[in-house]
């Protein structure tokens, strides 16, 4: 087991977000996060990176056992080496290159040389298809190539698993399948995601696994081909139910 | 004009312009340097909540933005020697100045921090940074770019304030017109050419402002 949070809670200003939610995944593993607006899967992604500081929970990752609530910073900071985020609004440094975004965490963070930083950089851009652009600044980009760019920013601190928070949702429609290709691609390739999306398609093609959550709490969760064909409880059926009939 | 004024005019012209290059921009830049220490500080102290300093900071800007500047040269330059403390007027005229600009610059930069989004902090963290390291690389230089043009107001409101100087003895480029008016009784003439003077500086960093605000908007269009 490469990442295992367990009953992770989480309140703000008395209502309560999380009620004690439970995931694990294996190395190589895509986890698709589903659910209605509203049911916590954000604040659950952002917990287990600490962007949000859970009430309570346990996060064990590679064997390394961290409280979600009380960790200090230099166990944050151990945790964090390990992932990448993957933002909805991209949240690339808006005064950095496109070359800089991706070497700063590097070069800055890691102390790595920048020779070295940058040719991980160029490898990285290269492969969401953004090498043309390493001197462009965010703002000359369309969303679609900022969120690629996110992306390789994230490849490029070599983690073990990146998080993507609902990547496609600020995306002009027509720019999403350039990015939902690139995460595809990332899949193939054995990368482990976990992935709050809205994208049905894609987290029933591309995912390994899914959780399904409402209300902050897990309704469902296993391999994908199960919960999108046999769905075991009445309201992930309703939900997969919705979904199609919004298609059509 | 008749030619007795004219030749004061030209006689005093580099002398005032002396003081001017001598004494006024030195002394405007050296308080404006002191001015932005003191604002980033401030600002971010208060940025990042720091309890006690937090209320430190919020006092002194009330003291300073309440209380007048010509007070606050008299109050340093002649009031403390009588608790025992004598400041040089020049050193006394960079503190006030310092810290007063500061007092003011140090809200147009808190503002500035403000308005970078908090999406900047987090990618900075998840990408493996520490919070020194984020405000350094990210957040102040974009908070800089967005206070920029109301640092460069402060800085052109600081050169002109200088001629306050002259009240507490500095020898500056106002009070060199004051001390030649004396022996030639030309108010009118001598106290237009410094006017002059101080507009012709003030279009060169209004100039200066234009070239320095086109550089820093290489990263293009507003923060999104």
């Amino acid at each position: 087991m490469m990442l295992e949070a367990t009953n992770v809670r989480k309140s703000f200003e008395g209502t309560e977000i999380l009620k004690g939610i439970d995931l694990s995944v294996d190395k190589g593993d895509v986890v698709a996060i589903l659910g209605p607006s509203g049911s916590g899967k954000t604040t659950f992604l952002r917990c287990l990176n600490f962007l949000e500081r859970a009430d309570s929970g346990e996060l064990v990752f590679d064997g390394d056992r961290v409280d979600l609530h009380a960790a200090t910073r230099r166990e944050i900071a151990r945790i964090r080496r390990k992932t990448a985020f993957v933002f909805q609004n991209y949240n690339l440094f808006l005064n950095k290159t496109v070359l800089d975004n991706v070497t700063l965490g590097p070069v800055v963070g890691m102390k790595m040389p920048r020779a070295q930083a940058r040719e991980i950089a160029v490898r990285a851009l290269d492969r969401v298809g953004m090498a043309d652009r390493l001197g462009s600044y965010p703002s000359q980009l369309s969303g679609g190539q900022q969120q690629r760019v996110a992306i390789a920013r994230a490849l490029a601190t070599g983690p073990e698993i990146i998080y993507f928070d609902e990547p496609t949702s600020a995306l002009d429609p027509e720019l999403i399948g350039e990015v939902l290709s690139v995460m595809r691609s990332l899949a193939e390739d054995g990368m482990t995601m976990l992935i709050v999306t809205h994208e049905m398609d894609f987290a029933r093609h591309v995912s390994s696994k899914v959780l399904f959550m409402e209300n902050g709490s897990v309704i469902e969760s296993g391999p994908t081909q199960a919960f999108f064909e046999q769905p075991k409880e009445e309201r992930s059926r309703a939900f997969i139910r919705s979904i199609l009939q919004a298609r059509e | 004009m008749n030619e007795r004024l004219l030749g004061i005019l030209i006689d005093s012209f580099p002398k005032l312009l002396s003081y001017g290059i001598r004494v006024t921009l030195p002394l405007t830049a050296v308080s404006f340097t002191l001015a932005l220490v003191i604002s980033v500080a401030v600002a971010l102290i208060q940025y990042a909540n720091v309890r006690v300093l937090r209320q430190v900071c919020r006092f002194y800007i009330w003291i300073i933005r309440g209380t007048p500047l010509l007070v606050q040269l008299y109050l340093v330059f002649y009031g403390l020697p009588s608790v025992g403390i004598k400041l040089e007027a020049f050193t006394a005229a960079v503190l006030v100045f310092g810290f007063n600009e500061g007092a003011y610059m140090a809200e147009t930069m808190r503002g500035a921090l403000e308005s970078v989004s908090v999406g900047q902090m987090e990618a900075g963290y998840c990408v493996g940074l520490s919070y020194l390291q984020i405000m350094t690389h990210v957040v102040l230089p974009q908070a800089f770019r967005t206070a920029f043009p109301a640092l460069s107001n402060s800085l052109i409101s600081m050169l002109k304030g200088t001629s306050l100087a002259a009240t507490i003895t500095v020898m500056e480029m106002f009070r060199q017109a004051q001390v030649i008016n004396g022996r030639v009784y030309e108010s009118l003439g001598l106290y237009s050419e410094v006017a002059l003077i101080y507009l012709a500086i003030c279009t060169l960093l209004t100039h200066l402002q234009r070239i320095g605000e086109k550089k820093l908007s290489g990263y293009g269009g507003a923060a999104k």
